[in-house]
């Protein structure tokens, strides 16, 4: 084997990825693409970060009269102050940890819905990740995923789909064949063995399809390292920029989420490559020790940053075409709670990035952290719907029309319009 | 039973335990119903991966001293690495925990009892995902999980509450009332003090009634005040506490608490010990066990009248264990002769070994197979524990991975046996013609096991 994937160190760093809760996931669509050169080339990621994303750290209202006393010891500091937020706006800033979303923003390229939320309202992790992924008004709604429905409602024809990671996350399953791809030793020395047990498994859909799906990415996935290391020769090394931005992250992990998103990235710009894909960020659940401009959420939110800069790095020329979009099942209290942190909460804050992106000022409206304006008298209280955001996603980059998103795509909908504006 | 025996014998060591080790097909073809019955133990509960393994107190004050020497490389100025501090803690402790656990699993007679300890592990996680809690999982499952999961649920469920690897993982250990004097203290001293509902929450949605069982925030709430002191003694504080819980009344919230219609009078610890014993004995979560037994053991989409006959046998005797292992071994349900369940990638290395009677030595070996299938080793990636449907472990690339290794274990482990016999030994009456063709058939005695490894029988259970 001679391709530059098999130094043992990339491998070994793509590992570390899997091994601390960054996997991705793709899917992809060879019809549509045959049907419309134009649209084939739109892409659309969705991150999905688990554990409830802070939305007041991600995006700090530090301009909220309200902010710096209800967050106390985890309130991100000021525009100018040391390790303050990066300025968006009068009001909003974004995390000092963001450094290259903040750099896009500046382009028009990157921006905030600061106060979105599912329609799910238990503050429990598992149903209201369910909700974000399934697209349904309820947990157990559906055992489908809403992306892998919205590639279905896209038109007939025969689906071609990919996943990176060990195991495959609710939003992807469905009835759109997916393969998928991760790290590790490929398909073993006996050549034999694929086909005899492709013989074997002829009467066992699942094995069948999944063993089928699996051999036929082993070779794109070596395609796609090797552009993301060219991709990220190209850039030049920015670890150490990172890590400036960034001090309390560990290099290497910074250094490994930056390989992992453009290793994605070179995934989707293949000719034959997905259009959608999906990564999941574990980690954001934080009852404790939370920190503010450093600590462990900025940990991971310069693990976020980097893998949206590996991405939009390797992506290139298609960059211009590609909308993605980061969310979370739910945000956190307003008020910092008794350990440094805080607790389940219901809006937060979704990031909009890509050069498909239409620039502008914050998606939805800001409710304010005034006593009166929290959710329940504790949460950040939401002004927009997660799915008129991936509506708008939908119908802006693929076109998809509002009855098979109100119907199929997300059901029982029609009362939720898709945001507008956001796709150029 | 109308079932063959040769089946039922079958069905019993790779469904109920956790695969068929040569000759154990045998051993349960006289009775197979019997020979799962005599491995539910109450009185000892389930097998101790490391009998004598240090306890979590003992691991808790070694971390306190790892973090003092970091403290003082730091002040010295020093450069400590912060991650290899962690690794060395994981490889050490975390790493002979795992290798006893999977090495229990591969070589045990009892292999149902181990499944049954090791769902109840699941169903309590505790995740190597905080650095504070990689050393404790092994110590927690040993101490809290396995003496009790023959015994009640109730004492299994205040187990695990107490425990500190649990108090660590969700938090609990800090959680202090916020009208109480720890907490005046703690605020003067300039630390934060407060309420953490995570544990609380948890124990409501994950261990006992479900989220089903429409409880709202104010109840978990109110539950997380009534857990206020249940925490950790210090190192300074005394030898006989340090590292173990302790109930702490200054960071007890008072105060009589309402959860879920139910009054509580102020009692210190034994107000949330109230609370737990009402919520184990709640028909919500005698309905939310027999759900996640039957799912794990029959089917991701289990029979109605399994999981009615799991929820009456634990309401009729108090959330007995043992006797839920009794009715869930003795429904008829249960021996269905489709195996529908796909293996986790745990449960596909263990039944593999147990087939090749090999039994793993080298977790260094073994952690970064599991990580690649999607199972990372004591690391569930949240409190739900790990998933069970087939869809998520069938992923394409993990069963690529599967092949791959199926090829390695071979290779290292046939010594010139035959895959035929082992065939024959690992699944019995579950072998279909098909598969013992193709290993008959196969080129190579290494490629014929890896067939049998990777044939849709052994796939499931």
């Amino acid at each position: 084997m001679t391709d530059p994937l098999a130094a043992p160190t990339r491998r070994g760093a793509l590992a570390a990825a899997l091994g601390f809760g960054l996997t991705v996931e793709f899917l992809g669509r060879k019809a549509f693409a045959a049907a419309d050169g134009a649209a084939e080339r739109r892409k659309l990621i969705v991150f999905v970060c688990r554990g409830g994303m802070d939305g007041l750290s991600v995006s700090p209202p530090v301009g909220d009269p309200n902010y710096a006393a209800l967050r106390g010891a985890i309130a991100i500091p000021g525009f100018d102050q040391p390790g303050g937020a990066l300025r968006l706006d009068d009001t909003f800033g974004l995390h000092p940890a963001l450094a290259s979303v903040h750099r896009l923003a500046l382009k028009g390229e990157a921006r905030i819905a600061p106060a979105v939320a599912t329609p799910d309202r238990a503050r429990s992790h598992f149903e209201a990740q369910d909700v974000l992924e399934n697209g349904a008004t309820a947990a157990y709604g559906t055992d489908s995923g809403w992306l892998n429905r919205a590639l279905q409602a896209m038109g007939p024809g025969k689906v071609k789909a990919i996943s990176v990671g060990a195991t495959a996350p609710l939003i992807l399953r469905g009835g759109v064949e997916a393969a998928s791809w991760a790290p590790g030793p490929g398909v073993g020395k006996d050549p034999r063995l694929p086909g005899i047990l492709q013989d074997l498994y002829a009467h066992d859909p699942m094995l069948s399809r999944a063993l089928a799906a699996g051999l036929s990415t082993e070779s794109m996935a070596k395609v796609a390292s090797a552009d993301a290391t060219a991709a990220l020769s190209q850039a030049g090394d920015m670890t150490g920029a990172m890590a400036a931005s960034a001090p309390s992250a560990p290099r290497q992990g910074v250094a490994i989420a930056r390989q992992l998103g453009a290793t994605l990235a070179g995934f989707m710009i293949q000719p034959d490559g997905p259009q959608v894909a999906a990564v999941s960020i574990d980690g954001f659940d934080t009852h404790a020790n939370q920190g503010a401009s450093q600590g462990q959420l900025a940990t991971r939110l310069a693990y976020l940053d980097a893998a949206l800069d590996g991405l939009a790095d390797g992506m290139g020329p298609a960059w211009k075409d590609t909308a993605v979009v980061v969310a979370t099942e739910f945000g956190r209290t307003a008020h910092v709670n008794g350990t440094g942190g805080a607790d389940h909460g219901t809006a937060s804050t979704a990031l909009l990035l890509g050069g498909a992106l239409k620039g502008g000022g914050i998606v939805g409206d800001w409710p304010t952290l005034a006593q009166g304006r929290l959710f329940e008298n504790r949460d950040t209280a939401p002004t927009l719907d997660m799915r008129a955001l991936f509506k708008g996603l939908l119908a802006g980059q693929f076109g998809i029309d509002r009855r098979a998103l109100d119907t199929v795509v997300f059901p029982d909908s029609a009362a939720v319009a898709p945001t507008g504006g956001i796709i150029a | 039973m109308a079932l063959d025996r040769d089946l039922a014998a079958a069905i019993a060591v790779t469904r109920f335990g956790l695969g068929a080790k040569p000759g154990e097909l045998l051993a349960a073809r006289g009775d197979p119903q019997g020979w799962l019955t005599a491995q539910i133990r109450p009185d000892l509960g389930a097998d101790q991966p490391q009998p004598g393994a240090p306890t979590s107190a003992q691991r808790l004050i070694e971390f306190r001293e790892y973090q003092q020497e970091r403290q003082a490389a730091k002040q010295s100025g020093q450069n400590f690495d912060p991650v290899k501090f962690a690794a060395r803690l994981i490889r050490q402790d975390a790493g002979a925990d795992f290798q006893a656990r999977v090495r229990l699993a591969a070589v045990t007679d009892a292999g149902f009892r181990e499944r049954w300890a090791l769902f109840w592990c699941n169903h309590f996680t505790v995740a190597a995902t905080k650095l504070q809690t990689a050393t404790l999982v092994g110590p927690f499952e040993q101490e809290a999980i396995r003496p009790h999961v023959f015994g009640r649920f109730e004492d299994l469920l205040v187990a695990s509450s107490s425990h500190p690897g649990m108090l660590l993982y969700l938090d609990q250990a800090r959680s202090v009332g916020p009208n109480t004097v720890a907490a005046m203290f703690l605020s003067r001293g300039g630390q934060q003090a407060g309420l953490n509902e995570n544990l609380a929450r948890e124990i409501l949605e994950l261990h006992t009634v479900g989220v089903e069982a429409g409880y709202t925030q104010a109840d978990v709430t109110e539950f997380a005040r009534a857990m206020t002191g249940w925490s950790i003694g210090g190192l300074r504080e005394s030898d006989a506490t340090a590292g173990k819980f302790l109930f702490r009344p200054m960071a007890h919230e008072g105060g009589v608490r309402t959860i879920m219609g139910q009054r509580y009078a102020q009692g210190g610890q034994a107000q949330a010990l109230a609370v737990m014993q009402d919520l184990a004995a709640s028909p919500h979560t005698a309905r939310h066990i027999a759900v996640k037994l039957a799912r794990h053991f029959v089917a991701d989409d289990p029979p109605p009248a399994l999981v009615a006959a799991l929820q009456r046998s634990y309401l009729a005797t108090g959330g007995d264990l043992g006797e839920v292992a009794r009715t869930l071994v003795a429904a008829p349900e249960a021996w269905s002769p489709d195996a529908v369940k796909f293996k986790t990638p745990y449960e596909f290395l263990v039944s593999s070994w147990r087939a090749a009677a090999v039994a793993p030595d080298d977790v260094a070996q073994i952690a970064p197979i599991l990580n690649g299938m999607g199972q990372k080793p004591f690391s569930a990636p949240s409190p739900k524990g790990w998933p069970e449907e087939a869809e998520v472990w069938c992923a394409p690339d993990a069963v690529i991975k599967r092949m791959a290794w199926a090829q390695s274990l071979a290779a290292q482990s046939l010594n010139g046996r035959d895959p035929s016999q082992l065939a024959r030994d690992a699944l019995g009456a579950r072998l279909t013609p098909l598969v013992a063709t193709a290993i008959s058939r196969a080129e190579t005695r290494e490629e014929g096991l890896a067939i049998l490894l990777m044939s849709p029988e052994f796939q499931r259970r």
